[in-house]
């Protein structure tokens, strides 16, 4: 026992220190731990971030240099703190807080004292910098903007947050990230990817020289340039023309499904949310509650479609077979249901196909609509058919564009109506107002756009998207160039164009012709309501447009949906056809409807309903 | 046999073993303190170019202590041991203090530390006095002698303070147990030190309940007959609760904050982050930086010259008493384990020269030198990885330092030249 006593002791000692040394360096060790090595620092190289093009090659994002003042707290000399700050353009309260608070992060390292000084700044400061220790100027790049407009698509970029940086591994606190628009949505291809020097370091944090010799350091590859789908020209007009005006204007080319404007409306100048004011100026926007400029009405917007959707309706009764284009109906200046009659304005009398839509009868539609649900046997049938024609339009469902954001309109279907009404409680007649495109149905601008250009292409579309190029090559997500065929078949096209063609020679737009150039429309008038404090009242109606010329080998096809405008010809037709003048021949030629159009706002009627006074709708003011 | 040589009959083992572990501590001496590699390994203004020399000197001693007659060290073993007692009373007054401690003689080219000495001298007087032939380990009278030729010593270095050599010191009690010293002695300072630990750790009270429930269980499960008179029992009970009772006091009022402090680091009482952060960062910093590179080094390790935090000097005191982390983060699991069976073996292989000793002198002289080296490659190794509270004591023939590695060498070879004079002992 004694004998044995010392080599037991030592066999113990060593199956206790290797116990100890697997849990050490077995199973505590990660690899990845390098990562997070506090004897390597790793020093980042930003490239540039990728420019952004219009359509036509034209400039819309670059980027402008800014300039950090950066401070390493513990290296400060004592200095003329108010000269100093008056350089800076802060008080000398804040002045002591940043300090303070650079100094708790870490007396070792630099902090950023001021960031983003302007150029103007920079130059006054710089002369005088040498007379800080401690104090130095970083400089950065940020984005600069050759138009005021377009902010909802371009989106804007900003520092990234904990979130960020706890889901993506990329990120490092300080850095920038595109969080909404295109910026967002092609990030990874705009941004490049930093490249990556380790230094070792001792645990003074000083540098010591290159880690590995810099086996693994990387260089930085550069932000790929982008070309977008839209025409820089046509979308600053359209926001000229929003002035003063809520709403939202999407137009697209039909053959390719490439958006060329997508306005939303009050905007807001893109440069607003760069630099020192960015979260001032953000705050400022993200808190206007009642006019809500950061909230892009293109494509977020779900008002109803109102009368363009009655085009879906006769397409769909034609491909059913339950009317062809001289099936007529008579309208009463107006439709029963049951025993109320609904109104109609079209001036009654008997309406076929061609009539029924250029004059926007409700009651033709009524009927159509009618003989669409007659045709089966059963409502739930009925409406599972009419359903699936209005969604194969891009209805009802979120289209897959390559933005961010975006909304799903609705087209209601039966289980909607059994949960509303009760199941088997509802028919036709109780949803009548689909027919005209009121009702439950719901659609953002983008999706009645995007409608327009399957009518222009007679039955088909690609998926609307703003990506026109990345880098050198032209190859796109394959997504965006395939095309989505509608239910409806090419043949049954014709007739319901011809109506909308005559929209703009008989109809309801007659009085925004175009010279030269034939145009395919629907107007649309859009009884809405709010709830401001808790009570419901209506407003005046929103005013809705849909066009695409020319009729024959459409261009563009664009919808315009104004809210609180009243007709549909008046503000959105207007609009719609100023828009489509100008992209196909480049100039407008109608100056005085131009004028009016940039001048005339609608601010009398959103401040309506917060006056607290009683106020009339639909007045006859224009 | 006697007619071989001094080579022939000399441990080429042992010999081999050590040279290894002088070696392996050389390299990582290099690492930790490489600073510029364009200059030689024998630049004297580099630590690993200084250890190279104290190497050197080392070199010198073995062939001193292999030429100087066997009996010689026998013989003079009690004037060593006044000598060095003498010298360490004399740091009172001439000591030189390095880093708070007054521990050394200045020699001008050299720091001579008197403890290092003591431990030679302490481990011979202990051999000479046990192996006399008068000397009766099992009678009290003797117990005491040799309890005060091992403490007179450790008492006088307390004071320096360097309680880490002091402590080596008890090392010693394993040459009196190998040597008939009552073994449940040793049961009971164990049995001491798990009621100190748990108790501060669990409360008087759950250890009361763990001691009730283990005599429980040991009567339960015990042969019928095997009989434990149940009154002496009771009284160990008895006994160990109120010890227990008195830790908190002690703890509190004997123990400075610092001790407390390293305490609590090492038992892991302190559960609330913040404190713990702060812990790491001043008392436990040490610990946690050691830890850390070790732990960083992984199964292969990064490679020689390859260790981030090495090269980065974040663990303090990495070429003295931290030299072992360096070996955990460069070589990883794979070395760390190489040099724990290598110092095992070396060990082991001591043990067994030791116990083919035909004189008594010899043997326990042997005993002396092993527990001496275990016990420091104990007290550190365990505290770099974190299993002990921070003592610092060097790692033998890896830790930088002249003293040391001299002093060290000189015991080792001692018995060394001991065991290849064992056949003539019997004569």
């Amino acid at each position: 026992m004694k004998k044995l006593l010392l080599s037991s002791i030592i066999v113990i000692i060593g199956f206790t220190f290797i116990g100890r040394l697997s849990y050490l360096q077995l199973f505590r060790f990660s690899p990845d731990q390098i990562l997070d090595d506090p004897a390597i620092k790793k020093i980042y190289d930003y490239p540039e971030r990728g420019y952004i093009y219009d359509r036509n090659g034209e400039l819309m994002v670059g980027n402008q240099p800014a300039y950090d003042v950066m401070v390493i707290p513990r290296e400060v000399k004592p200095l003329d703190t108010l000269e100093f700050c008056g350089l800076l353009g802060i008080d000398k309260n804040t002045f002591i807080a940043k300090m303070e608070k650079a100094r708790v992060y870490s007396p070792r390292l630099p902090s950023v004292l001021v960031p983003q000084l302007s150029k103007e700044d920079y130059a006054t400061l710089q002369e005088k910098m040498r007379h800080y220790v401690g104090f130095y100027i970083q400089k950065r790049s940020l984005r600069y903007y050759t138009t005021n407009s377009a902010a909802n698509v371009l989106g804007y970029i900003s520092e990234v947050n904990e979130w960020d940086l706890q889901n993506n591994p990329y990120y490092v606190a300080g850095e920038l990230k595109g969080r909404t628009g295109i910026e967002k949505q092609y990030e990874e291809v705009l941004r490049g990817r930093k490249g990556v020097k380790h230094i070792q370091k001792d645990r003074f944090n000083r540098d010591i020289g290159p880690y590995k010799d810099g086996k693994l350091d990387t260089l930085p590859e550069q932000g790929t340039e982008i070309h977008i789908t839209l025409d820089k020209k046509l979308q600053e007009y359209g926001e000229k023309l929003m002035h003063g005006k809520r709403g939202g204007i999407v137009a697209i080319e039909p053959k390719s499904g490439e958006i060329l404007a997508m306005i939303s409306g009050p905007t807001y100048d893109p440069s607003l949310l760069v630099g020192r004011e960015r979260s001032k100026n953000y705050s400022k926007l993200h808190y206007d509650t009642i006019s809500k400029p950061t909230w892009d009405r293109s494509i977020l917007a779900e008002p109803s479609p109102g009368s363009p959707f009655k085009t879906l309706n006769a397409l769909a009764a034609l491909q059913e077979g339950v009317v062809d284009p001289s099936t007529k109906f008579r309208c009463y200046h107006g439709f029963y249901v049951g025993n109320t009659l609904r109104g109609c304005h079209c001036g009654g009398g008997v309406r076929d196909m061609n009539s029924g839509i250029y004059q926007s009868c409700n009651a033709y539609f009524a009927g159509v609509f009618r003989r669409l649900f007659d045709k089966y046997s059963t409502t739930d049938e009925a409406m599972d058919v009419w359903e699936r024609h209005m969604e194969s339009f891009g209805l009802g469902n979120y289209l897959g564009t390559d933005l961010p954001t975006g909304r799903p309109g609705r087209i209601p279907d039966k289980t909607f109506y059994d949960k509303w009404y009760g199941d088997g409680r509802w028919a036709a007649s109780t949803i009548i107002s689909n027919s005209i495109g009121q009702g439950e149905i719901a659609a953002t601008p983008l999706q009645l756009a995007n409608m327009t250009a399957a009518i222009a292409n007679r039955g088909y579309f690609y998926t609307p998207h703003v990506i026109k190029s990345m880098g050198g090559s032209g190859s796109i997500d394959p997504a965006y160039t395939e095309p989505h065929y509608t239910t409806i078949d090419r043949k049954h096209f014709e007739p319901v164009i011809k109506g909308m063609a005559n929209v703009y020679k008989y109809g309801t737009a007659r009085w925004v012709q175009i010279p030269d150039i034939e145009i395919a429309g629907k107007t649309g008038t859009v009884e809405n309501f709010v709830r401001v404090n808790g009570e419901r009242m209506q407003l005046t109606d929103h005013s809705v447009f849909v066009a695409f010329a020319p009729v024959e080998n459409p261009q563009i096809a664009v919808a315009v949906y104004i809210e609180n405008g009243y007709f549909g010809s008046r503000y959105a037709g207007h609009i719609a056809s100023l828009l489509i003048e100008k992209y196909i021949k480049g100039e407008v030629t109608r100056k005085d409807l131009e004028k009016r159009m940039l001048e005339k706002t609608l601010e009398h009627e959103y401040a309506k309903p917060y006056s607290g006074e009683p106020f009339k709708i639909n007045e006859y003011v224009w | 046999m006697s007619g071989r040589g001094l080579f022939g009959r000399i441990d080429w083992i042992t010999i081999f073993l050590y040279a290894l572990l002088v070696f392996i501590g050389w390299i990582n001496i290099y690492s930790t303190s490489l600073v510029d590699p364009s200059l030689s390994i024998f630049d004297f203004s580099t630590l690993y170019g200084k250890q190279l020399f104290f190497i050197g000197l080392a070199a010198l001693g073995i062939i001193l202590v292999l030429f100087v007659e066997s009996n010689f060290f026998e013989r003079f073993a009690s004037i060593f041991y006044i000598i060095s007692i003498l010298l360490l009373l004399g740091l009172f007054v001439f000591g030189k203090t390095i880093a708070g401690a007054t521990s050394w003689y200045n020699l001008g080219f050299f720091n001579l530390q008197p403890s290092e000495l003591a431990k030679v001298a302490t481990a011979l007087a202990l051999a000479k006095f046990l192996s006399d032939i008068q000397t009766d380990i099992r009678t009290g009278r003797h117990q005491i002698y040799a309890l005060i030729i091992v403490l007179l010593p450790a008492l006088l270095i307390l004071p320096q303070p360097d309680p880490g050599s002091a402590l080596i010191y008890f090392s010693f009690f394993f040459v009196l147990f190998r040597e008939g010293f009552p073994l449940y002695y040793l049961g009971i300072l164990v049995f001491m030190v798990i009621l100190f630990a748990t108790t501060l750790m669990f409360g008087t009270v759950w250890v009361a309940i763990g001691l009730i429930i283990l005599t429980v269980l040991i009567y339960t499960f015990k042969k019928a007959s095997v009989k434990i008179p149940v009154l002496p029992v009771t009284g160990v009970i008895v006994l160990s609760i109120l010890f227990s009772l008195s830790v908190d006091f002690v703890y509190e009022n004997v123990f400075e904050q610092r001790h407390r402090d390293r305490i609590a680091l090492w038992l892991s009482l302190e559960k609330d982050e913040d404190k713990l952060e702060e812990i790491r960062k001043t008392i436990g910093y040490n610990t946690y930086q050691s830890e850390k590179a070790i732990e960083s080094g992984g199964f292969f390790g990064k490679g020689f010259l390859e260790g981030t935090r090495t090269k980065g000097d974040f663990v303090p005191e990495q070429h003295t008493d931290y030299i072992f982390s360096s070996v955990g983060e460069e070589w990883g699991f794979l070395g760390t384990v190489t040099v724990i069976l290598l110092f095992s073996v070396f060990f082991l292989r001591l043990i067994h020269i030791a116990e083919r000793q035909k004189s008594d002198f010899s043997r326990m002289y042997g005993y002396g030198v092993i527990s001496i080296l275990v016990f420091h490659y104990f007290i550190n190794i365990g505290m770099v990885i974190g299993l002990l509270p921070t003592i610092g004591v060097p790692l033998p023939f890896f830790s930088y330092g002249g003293s040391g590695l001299i002093f060290f060498t000189m015991l080792l070879f001692i018995f060394l030249k001991l065991d290849s004079n064992r056949l003539k002992d019997g004569i």
